[in-house]
């Protein structure tokens, strides 16, 4: 059996999630063959890498058979923060970027830190804590203000060499730089374990509390990087619950439409990369469609239902029924 | 067997100790420790005329609550609530406006439509096997976007009917809000739902262990539906109550709810994994939730203090509660 | 070789651990020499898990000392005692399912470079591990959620080995192998010692035991009883020092009466000898292939084997929850279609599973007693969907006199039972509904030799009232002494029936190993 059949089957839920992604672009292309030029691709682009750096966090959470409910507060928190701090010459925005990604990684660290010496459920935990981070974001900006570094958000939300954005490569640069190594590392491999059956990764010896904690660690930062990126984009910090909250779900979307199981122990956060990307392209869709934006909302949750029933079609094949409870 | 009245006091004192889960009595404490607070605060909290204020509007709160306890006792969540609860509303004063068969079969219709969400939240759970939480969630976007579509986005012009405002702002028993008293039967029903009857040890078994219910012949997927449905229900009714107190439906009213229901649950003592929980826990969870919210707005403190609390306050009485064994 | 064989390599001393109230382990002690397999015996619940456990880091001792090579040892975890060279192979295995073989045997120590593993080394290592167990037919890419059982078991002893342990644990690892597989094992378990390991095994088989071992330690009660050379021991007198007491005729007496006739009703008159349950070419994906048999009143069924060769899957088709089956199902001689465990144990079937896990399939452990001897009768006490407390408590009376189940408290939780206990209880809450046909996986597993008696005598109480059992046992004995015909079962199909007198220890091994009956078993000596 050669080694790419096992690829296959493994990435299965990712190649999905790109393939339906790609599905979408093409129709969207095609019926709009100036799009890439046009500024509201570079728009698009923009707001994909924003859900997708939160689902990427989000997908570290699930893997360990964890959910995060407080990333999208996280998101908005460092939003806020980024409006006050991020400004001022390079050096000064430079620390105030380190600053606004040490707090979301702190943000994580503290979900990590109560789930595993607390012992309570991820879902209770992390909605007592983004109620928490929400208030500081409030704190902060109890009505939207504040400002950054214009060069630095003009560069960042534009393109690169006037065609590729600025914010691909940035996800790119997070997949590369974080991903990559936290799934290849003995932690990944661990949090894989510990979503998959954490009593045999603790009879095997596997660190499971560190596994953990470096998911809804990394996944506060990367809330962080797109809260950073929400700052750059909207010139402005708001502590907005509607949007924190949309992100959260969404996030949860893009995970599920990407093949990570939400049981745990499945999937690759690039695939919850391409889940987003195919889940934002929905309203980019119906734009190009000319659906009526009153529409909108209902197709986006159809076309979600449609996928997350697609992945029950596995279910089909289970012929001894015991499958289904584990 | 023979010394009868001695074994039945030892069971007797056993049994009501284990029945007092430390879940129930850290949450009725706190209500009396908040009600004690804001007595220091200002007079007017320990008054009867605040106190029923409370017991009110945690009501609508303690109403969805109860049906989502449901859910959550099988090991499920139901995040469709937000939208169950507007549809509910919407279409209960939606169908109040065509006359006097509109306003009699309002509610009924509201609650329908509760119903119908139900179902199709717990076909995807039980019979396509749909995490519950993803399952929800899309059932909710969908909800959304059937709802905005039917509004043309903005509020609904329908108003609620004279009997929706009346069941939940009106009296029927002297000196009892109609809210409280419903709140009452439903959760009295309830109760007895859960402890005496096949459907609610049911639901207790599938929360522990699926799997070991449905090999005792158990029909598990039929009983996951019907949790749901009875969940949406509730929440569409719950919505029905809240359009009347406030006379008309708003969009996006029930997003204030969904994370409410979920604390009130879980601080009662149910476990969120499920198979574990006493109802009144929930109804002691949803009044304190209710007061807490409450105290915080009288004492004027701001949004951000009022969430940054909130959170606080969650996150240390579950810790105080006694956390997941770890696995032998 | 002889001094090292002679020094003890490593020894536990005056070892106890409780947990809450009951006591596991009373200051248990341990000698483990060089190059000697040494079997660990005695009932569950006598503390050879919980030794072990303790041996190999995965809970730590409330007192007691452990020499390993001359200094004084604990170990915080099993990772520490791996570090150690003390490996422990698991029946409830260790594996991730969702990962794969190589990443499984690696999982604590992987080969690295730069930080990350490397993982084209880790599958040429996992490759080489397999072959030292001797599952060198193993893809290392392969999911170990994908692989049957009896690979698994290899993966896992594979893993054990990649630590190079210098003291080697088998927690009955060997339960699902296949007879090719236990001779490879045996091969290389014996060239281990040869190599100067010192190995441990727990082990409910007698015929392993007398193969395999060098030494057998006895415990009871959480206390050590006997440590022995193997062979200088009867089976009788190691069963007695199992047990604390004699050793009585284990099984009830088999009916008298002929196969063909059928138990007698409480008039005397001879029911119709008809069969109750028919099954004709029943199959179901790759697992059972055209399995035809029929079952009458008043008889007990045994199905043999060896593991995973289709028996717990025949049960689980008859009770309805195998999906996909193709043949006829007939009962009292009409045809039926039994969709799931639902339509199986309704009044006109009337069907009842013991499963094979108590634990996740039989019990909600944290309900309490009363809860579970209610769950497969709720219909039965109920009218109009609100239980009768009366009734309901008149059938838990009745159960826990009829089973003896021991328990000062009905409302206690279930889970604060001895396993025998609770597999009492799992029978009794289907004999509330009164079966007719009695499906039993394996259920006298892990369970005390007192209690499994006691549900020898109720299986033949049963099937004198006119009950027809199936009943699914990896044990030999069971078979032969509770059976009145046995189905030998090889991937998927019935490779033999014995009937009465022909049910013999031989019989049961050859037909399992597909041997002509009559023929001796393989030169090993070992029996599956």
């Amino acid at each position: 059996m050669s080694g790419l059949r096992y690829w296959y089957a493994e990435n299965r839920g990712t190649m999905f999630a790109l393939g339906l992604f790609v599905l979408m672009f093409a129709i969207y292309l095609f019926n709009y063959p100036s799009a890439l030029s046009a500024n509201v691709f570079l728009t698009a682009a923009n707001k994909a890498v924003l859900l997708a750096l939160v689902s990427m966090g989000q997908a570290l959470v699930v893997l360990t058979a964890g959910i995060d409910l407080s990333i999208g507060m996280t998101l908005v928190l460092t939003n806020c923060i980024g409006s006050w701090i991020v400004t001022g010459d390079a050096l000064h925005s430079a620390l105030g970027i380190a600053g606004v990604l040490a707090a979301g990684a702190l943000c994580g660290a503290l979900n990590g830190i109560i789930i595993i010496f607390g012992r309570l459920q991820p879902i209770v935990t992390t909605i007592a804590t983004g109620a928490v981070y929400y208030g500081l974001a409030l704190l902060l900006r109890p009505v939207p203000g504040g400002s950054i570094n214009e060069d630095l958000a003009d560069a960042l939300t534009g393109k690169v060499a006037g065609v590729v954005p600025a914010s691909l490569l940035i996800l790119l640069a997070a997949v590369v730089i974080i991903w990559i190594p936290f799934k290849r590392s003995t932690i990944g491999r661990a949090a894989y374990a510990t979503g998959s059956s954490e009593p045999a990764a603790f009879l095997s010896g596997m660190p499971i509390r560190r596994a953990k904690f470096a998911s809804y660690t990394l996944a506060g930062l990367l809330a962080a990087i797109g809260g950073l990126f929400l700052t750059f984009f909207t010139d402005t910090g708001e502590a907005n619950l509607g949007s924190a909250n949309s992100y959260t779900l969404f996030s949860i979307a893009s995970v599920v439409i990407g093949g990570v199981s939400l049981l745990g122990g499945k999937g690759s956060a690039i695939g919850a990369v391409f889940g987003a990307f195919a889940f934002r392209s929905i309203g980019d869709l119906l734009f190009v469609f000319n659906v009526d934006a009153l529409w909108q909302p209902l197709f986006q949750g159809v076309i979600l239902l449609l996928a997350v029933a697609i992945g029950a079609c596995g279910l089909f094949r289970v012929r001894n029924r015991l499958e289904w409870f584990q | 067997m023979s010394d009868v009245s001695a074994t039945s006091w030892t069971t007797l004192m056993s049994r009501l100790t284990r029945k007092i889960d430390k879940p129930i009595v850290i949450a009725f404490a706190c209500i009396v420790a908040l009600l004690l607070v804001g007595g220091m605060y200002s007079r007017n909290f320990t008054s009867p005329e605040y106190i029923l204020l409370q017991l009110k509007v945690g009501a609508f709160l303690g109403i969805i609550a109860t049906g989502l306890m449901m859910v959550i006792l099988l090991g499920h969540i139901d995040l469709s609530l937000p939208w169950t609860i507007t549809v509910g509303a919407m279409m209960a004063c939606a169908v109040a406006g065509h006359g006097d068969l509109g306003e009699m079969l309002a509610i009924p219709v509201g609650i329908a439509c509760g119903v119908l969400i139900g179902i199709v939240n717990g076909t995807l759970v039980a019979l396509l096997r749909i995490p519950s939480m993803i399952a929800t969630l899309a059932t909710n976007a969908v909800a959304q976007g059937i709802m905005i579509v039917y509004t043309g986005g903005s509020s609904p012009q329908d108003s609620a009917p004279q009997v929706m405002r009346w069941l939940a702002a009106g009296w029927l028993v002297p000196g009892v809000p109609n809210a409280v008293a419903l709140w009452v039967v439903i959760g009295g029903a309830t109760m007895f739902l859960l402890s005496r009857t096949t459907f609610g040890r049911t639901l207790y078994a599938i929360g522990n262990s699926e799997r070991a219910a449905y090999l005792s012949g158990i029909d598990t997927r039929l009983v996951t539906v019907a949790a749901f449905a009875v969940c949406s229900a509730f929440a569409a009714f719950g919505g029905v109550l809240l359009a009347g107190y406030a006379s008309k439906a708003a969009q996006s009213m029930g997003d204030a709810y969904l994370l409410p229901a979920i604390a009130a649950v879980v601080l009662g003592g149910t476990s969120i994994l499920g198979g574990r929980g006493s109802y009144l826990g929930t109804v002691a969870g949803a009044i304190l939730i209710t007061l807490l919210q409450s105290i915080l707005s009288v004492a004027q403190m701001p949004e951000a203090g009022r969430q940054i609390i909130y959170g606080v306050v969650i996150a240390a009485m579950l810790l105080l509660y006694g956390r997941s064994k770890r696995e032998a | 070789m002889r001094q090292d064989e002679e020094r003890p390599f490593f020894q536990m001393s005056g070892v106890s651990k409780s947990y809450g109230g009951a006591v596991a382990l009373d200051h248990a002690d341990l000698t483990v020499r060089r190059g000697r397999i040494h079997a660990i015996l005695g009932e569950n619940g006598a503390g050879k898990s919980t030794l072990l456990k303790v041996m190999s880091g995965v809970v730590q001792p409330d007192e007691g000392t452990m020499h390993y090579d001359g200094r004084e040892v604990s170990f915080a975890s099993p990772a520490a005692a791996n570090a150690a060279g003390i490996v422990c192979v698991y029946q409830e295995l260790s594996l991730i399912p969702d990962l794969s073989v190589a990443d499984n045997i690696f999982a604590s120590n992987p080969p690295r470079r730069f930080g990350m593993i490397d993982r084209r080394a880790q599958r040429r290592q996992a490759e080489e591990a397999l072959a030292r167990a001797g599952a060198a037919d193993i893809n290392p890419l392969a999911k170990v959620r994908d692989l049957p059982l009896s690979r698994q078991q290899m993966v896992e002893l594979a893993k054990g080995l990649a630590h190079e342990p210098r003291i080697l644990i088998l927690d009955e690892a060997t339960s699902a192998l296949t007879a090719a597989d236990v001779a490879r094992v045996i091969e290389v378990l014996r060239r281990l010692r040869e190599e100067g390991l010192a190995l441990l095994f727990i082990s409910h088989r007698m015929h392993e035991v007398k193969a395999l071992a060098d030494e057998c330690t006895v415990y009871r009660n959480g206390r050590h009883v006997l440590s022995f050379e193997a062979g200088t021991r009867s089976d009788n007198e190691v069963i007695e020092m199992m047990i604390g007491r004699k050793y009585q005729h284990a099984f009830p007496a088999k009916p008298a009466a002929k196969p063909e006739e059928g138990p007698a009703d409480k008039s005397g008159r001879r029911l119709a000898a008809e069969p109750v349950l028919a099954c004709r070419d029943l199959a179901w994906s790759d697992t059972l292939q055209g399995i035809s048999f029929s079952l009458k009143r008043g008889e007990i069924l045994g199905l043999g084997g060896l593991d995973g060769q289709g028996q717990r899957e025949l049960l689980l088709a008859l009770f309805g929850v195998l999906r996909g089956c193709a043949g006829t199902i007939e009962i009292d001689g009409k045809a039926v279609s039994i969709a799931s465990p639902v339509a199986a144990r309704a009044n006109g079937i009337g069907m009842a599973l013991i499963p094979e896990d108590r634990k996740t399939e039989g019990l909600m452990l944290p309900m309490s007693l009363r809860e579970n001897l209610s769950f497969a009768a709720l219909d039965r006490m109920s009218t109009a969907g609100v239980i009768d407390r009366d009734r309901q408590q008149s059938f838990v009376d009745r159960m826990m006199e009829l089973l003896a189940i021991k328990s000062h408290d009905v409302d206690a939780a279930v889970g604060s039972l001895s396993g025998g206990n609770q597999q009492k209880v799992v029978i009794a809450k289907w004999l509330v509904r009164q079966p007719r046909i009695l499906l039993l996986s394996d259920p006298t597993r892990g369970i005390d030799v007192g209690t499994k008696q006691e549900i020898y005598q109720l299986l033949r109480r049963l099937a004198d009232e006119g009950a027809a059992i199936v009943f699914y046992s990896t044990d030999y004995d069971e078979l032969i002494g509770c059976c009145d015909r046995v189905l030998v079962l090889y991937e998927g199909r019935i490779k033999k029936e014995l009937v009465g007198p022909a049910i013999t220890e031989q019989n049961l091994i050859a037909s399992a190993l597909d041997l002509p009956v009559g023929q001796k078993s393989p030169s090993t000596g070992v029996s599956p």
